[in-house]
């Protein structure tokens, strides 16, 4: 590993020795953070997976049915059977946080009219396979908005443990090894020049006593 | 008052059914306007945006760009011709990118 270019002086080994304690404790935090991320974000996962899953197989369904009203319907009557919704769905977002990463929450809540039908639409025109589909819909919806967050989270966990790991590995192999290289070169040279400059006062002594005892 | 919107984008026979339930829906076929569309509504105050798989493979760079903030978020639906396995591909991208390996669907190859 390579040192670092610095002027072997004692006032750099202590600047030194401080940036090696900030990068130890950095890295012990940052590795920290990462394994409990990599905790959470393995237990988020899994949930992704299964909830999409069934939203996918669900979805599809919905969509069979769904096709089948279009194509027993006329696509006019179609629309205007559904054009104004009777139910509403209400979100409300926020911003949670999971070891310091922004990550969104969404209160779901559904508006019923509890003295309109669920289907804005008279019986009479339209066919039975409709009904089943926005059923179906109405299902899912609350699932959906679910994934979307939890989708989202998972995203935006994973960037940020990529983003965490780099730094720990950065500081692990890389900072952390040249500081300390770099401290024992300078230790090293610091002792050198103190055993150069012990030789050279006993030499001078010794030169000092032969001139005095020669006189 | 609704402040908040969810809306839904995609081809017009797979998302229709989703008016009755009071989301904002959006008929698109061209993968562009559909780009367009999506930078757009991020503007106002559309907090989920569902859109189909088979509009989403041509427009990923646009999805991607909304992907580091919390909101929009964009969530990837199968269509009426059923699931492309997009959505899956994006959650196994995530598992790649935060373990290293892929450790949830390694069983299946």
């Amino acid at each position: 590993m390579a040192i670092m270019r610095v002027n072997p002086t004692r006032m750099e080994l202590t600047r030194l020795k401080t940036r090696l304690q900030v990068a130890v404790r950095g890295h012990k935090l940052l590795k920290d953070k990462r394994d409990e991320m990599m905790r959470k974000f393995l237990d988020l996962i899994k949930q992704n997976k299964e909830l999409r899953e069934r939203v996918e197989q669900k979805l599809t369904l919905a969509f069979k049915d769904f096709v089948m009203a279009r194509a027993v319907m006329s696509s006019e009557v179609l629309e205007e059977a559904i054009m104004f919704p009777t139910r509403r769905v209400e979100i409300k977002p926020s911003i949670g946080n999971i070891m310091g990463v922004a990550v969104p929450v969404i209160e779901y809540k559904e508006v019923i009219d509890q003295e309109l039908s669920p289907y804005p639409y008279s019986f009479a025109a339209t066919s039975a396979e409709l009904d089943g589909a926005i059923a179906a819909f109405s299902d899912i919806l609350p699932l959906m908005v679910e994934l979307a967050q939890i989708e989202k989270t998972c995203q935006m966990l994973a960037d940020e443990i990529e983003k965490t790991r780099r730094r720990v590995n950065a500081l692990e192999y890389v900072i952390i090894p040249q500081l300390q290289e770099t401290i024992r070169y300078i230790t090293m040279k610091l002792d050198e020049n103190e055993r150069g400059n012990r030789t050279r006062l006993m030499k001078v002594k010794d030169m000092l006593e032969e001139k005095n005892a020669n006189v | 008052m609704c402040m908040y919107k969810m809306g839904v984008i995609g081809d017009k026979d797979s998302i229709l059914g989703f008016k009755a339930l009071g989301l904002s829906v959006f008929p698109v076929t061209q993968p562009e306007q559909a780009a367009r569309l999506i930078h757009k509504l991020a503007k106002e105050n559309y907090v989920i945006l569902f859109v189909t798989e088979s509009l989403a493979q041509d427009i990923k760079e646009t999805i991607d760009r909304y992907g580091s903030q919390p909101f929009p978020i964009i969530t990837l639906i199968p269509n009426n011709a059923g699931s492309m396995g997009l959505g899956m591909e994006g959650i196994k991208s995530n598992v790649e990118k935060a373990v290293g390996v892929d450790i949830l669907f390694g069983e299946r190859g």
